[in-house]
C-alpha cells in the first residue's frame, strides 16, 4: 500500500503529518521524502544516515565531426534542450527531460546519451521506519527524475509514506502518480482553502481517493470545513492550534513523542487511511 | 542586416518590451530597405521553460544580424552568441527611439546575459 501525503500550500504540516504517521502506524514502515528540494523528515526521526546513493539521468552529447547540424534533435525536443544554431547543436543539461529522443531522431548517430548527475539518495533506519530521502544536488532543476529514483527503492511487504513537495507541479504528479491513497494537509485560511482547491483538482485529475487533514484547527474560519462538506471531501484528522506543537517541531521532535496525548490522533488516522486505502484496492 | 527589436506592439511606435525570451513578438526592421515585419514569440511565451532559447532560436532562423532588448538571460545569449548576432541592452520607451539609438551608435554591444534566467 502507499499513501502520499500533499498539500497545495506550504508549511501546513505535510511533513508533520508525514513522520508522526510514520511512528504511529505501529509497525514496520517505509517512509520516503520525495520533497527532494528541501528534504526534511529525517530531523524528526534520527537514525544515522547510510550510504548516498548517486542519481543520474542521461542527457545528449553531440559529435561534432558526425553532426551535420540538420537540426532534427532541436524540432524534436520541445523542452528546448537541445537547439541547432550555427554549426553544432548547443545542449542545455538543465533543461533536458532526459527522454533520449534527439539520440533516436538524429539520422547521422551523432548523439549519444550521457550521465548526468542530479542528486543523491540517502536512506537510513529509525526504529520501525525505514527512511529514504531524495536530495536534489544544487542548481539542478529536474526534479521528477530524482522523485522516480526515490519511489524505485519501495519493497514490497511494508506500506510506504511518501511525504510529497508543496504545490501542485511535475514533481508533485511524480509523488502521488499510482499511489493508493492521498492525505491533503491544509490549514482553516484563505490561502489553505485556495490552495487545497488546487489540489483537490489535482487528485481528481489523477483519479486518485483522497481525504483532508486540517491543522491548527482554531486559526482563520470555517471556509475550509464549509467547502469540504459542499464538496463531500472527508476531514480524516483536525490537529488543533497548539503552540507546544510547534515548539516541538521547532526542537526537532515527533509531536506524538513531545506530546503523547496526540498519539491518539494519528494512530487513528493510521487505521482509517489502511480502511479507505484497503477499499480502493 | 536586419535588427530584432522586443515588442508588445506592431509598429515603431510601440513600446519595447523589456523582456526578450517573453517578449510578445519582435519587430524585425531592415536596415538596407527601411522595411519591417513582425516575428511572433507566442509559442516561447506559453511555454513553461525555454522561453529564452526558443525566442532566440526565432529570431536566428528570421535571418536577424542583431537583437535590440532590455535585458538578456543567459540560455538566450548563448544561443544568440552562438548564431552570430549582436544583443545590445536597450531602455528606449519604443522601438523607434530604440532604432534611433542604434543607428545614431550610442548602444553598447553586450558581452554576456545582463541578467539571470527568470530575471522578471
Amino acid at each position: 500500500m502507499k499513501v502520499a501525503i500533499a498539500s497545495g500550500k506550504g508549511g501546513t504540516g505535510k511533513t508533520t503529518v508525514a513522520v508522526n504517521l510514520a511512528r504511529a502506524w505501529g509497525a514496520p514502515v517505509q517512509l520516503l521524502d520525495c520533497d527532494v528540494e528541501e528534504p526534511n523528515a529525517h530531523l524528526f526521526l534520527g537514525g544515522e544516515p547510510g550510504e548516498e546513493i548517486p542519481v543520474f539521468i542521461r542527457i545528449p552529447s553531440v559529435d561534432e565531426a558526425l553532426c551535420d547540424a540538420c537540426g532534427e534533435c532541436g524540432r524534436f525536443c520541445e523542452f528546448h534542450a537541445i537547439v541547432v544554431v550555427g554549426k553544432a547543436p548547443i545542449v542545455f543539461p538543465g533543461m533536458c527531460h532526459a527522454c533520449g529522443g534527439c539520440a533516436k531522431v538524429c539520422p547521422r548517430g551523432a548523439i549519444r546519451e550521457i550521465d548526468a548527475r542530479i542528486g543523491v539518495i540517502e536512506t537510513r533506519l529509525s526504529d520501525t521506519v525505514s527512511l529514504t530521502l531524495g536530495r536534489l544536488d544544487v542548481g539542478v532543476s529536474m526534479a521528477p527524475p530524482l522523485v522516480h529514483a526515490v519511489r524505485a527503492r519501495i519493497q514490497e511487504g511494508s506500506p510506504a509514506i511518501l511525504d510529497a513537495p508543496a504545490g501542485t507541479s511535475c514533481t508533485v504528479v511524480a509523488t502521488l502518480r499510482e499511489t493508493d491513497f492521498v492525505v491533503l494537509v491544509t490549514e482553516p485560511t484563505p490561502f489553505g482553502l485556495h490552495d487545497l482547491t488546487l489540489a483537490v483538482d489535482l487528485v481528481r485529475e489523477l483519479r486518485l481517493p483522497f481525504g483532508v487533514v486540517v491543522n491548527r484547527v482554531g486559526v482563520g474560519d470555517d471556509r475550509v470545513h464549509a467547502w469540504c462538506r459542499k464538496e463531500r471531501i472527508e476531514i480524516l484528522l483536525e490537529i488543533p492550534d497548539d503552540r507546544r506543537i510547534a515548539e516541538g517541531y521547532a526542537r526537532g521532535r515527533l509531536l506524538i513523542e513531545a506530546l503523547p496525548e496526540y498519539a491518539g490522533l494519528f494512530r487513528s488516522l493510521a487505521d482509517s487511511i489502511q480502511v479507505r486505502a484497503g477499499v480502493a484496492a | 542586416m536586419k535588427i530584432a527589436f522586443s515588442t508588445s506592439g506592431e509598429s515603431l511606435d510601440a513600446p519595447l518590451d523589456a523582456r526578450f525570451g517573453r517578449a510578445p513578438r519582435f519587430l524585425l526592421f531592415d536596415l538596407d530597405s527601411g522595411s519591417a515585419r513582425l516575428v511572433d514569440n507566442g509559442v516561447s511565451r506559453a511555454s513553461s521553460q525555454g522561453a529564452g532559447i526558443q525566442a532566440a532560436d526565432s529570431v536566428a532562423r528570421a535571418g536577424a544580424g542583431a537583437v535590440v532588448t532590455g535585458h538578456c538571460g543567459p540560455k538566450a545569449f548563448q544561443v544568440l552568441h552562438a548564431a552570430g548576432i549582436q544583443v545590445f541592452s536597450c531602455h528606449a520607451a519604443t522601438v523607434g527611439e530604440a532604432l534611433q539609438q542604434y543607428r545614431s551608435g550610442t548602444l553598447v554591444e553586450q558581452t554576456g546575459a545582463d541578467v539571470a534566467g527568470h530575471w522578471e
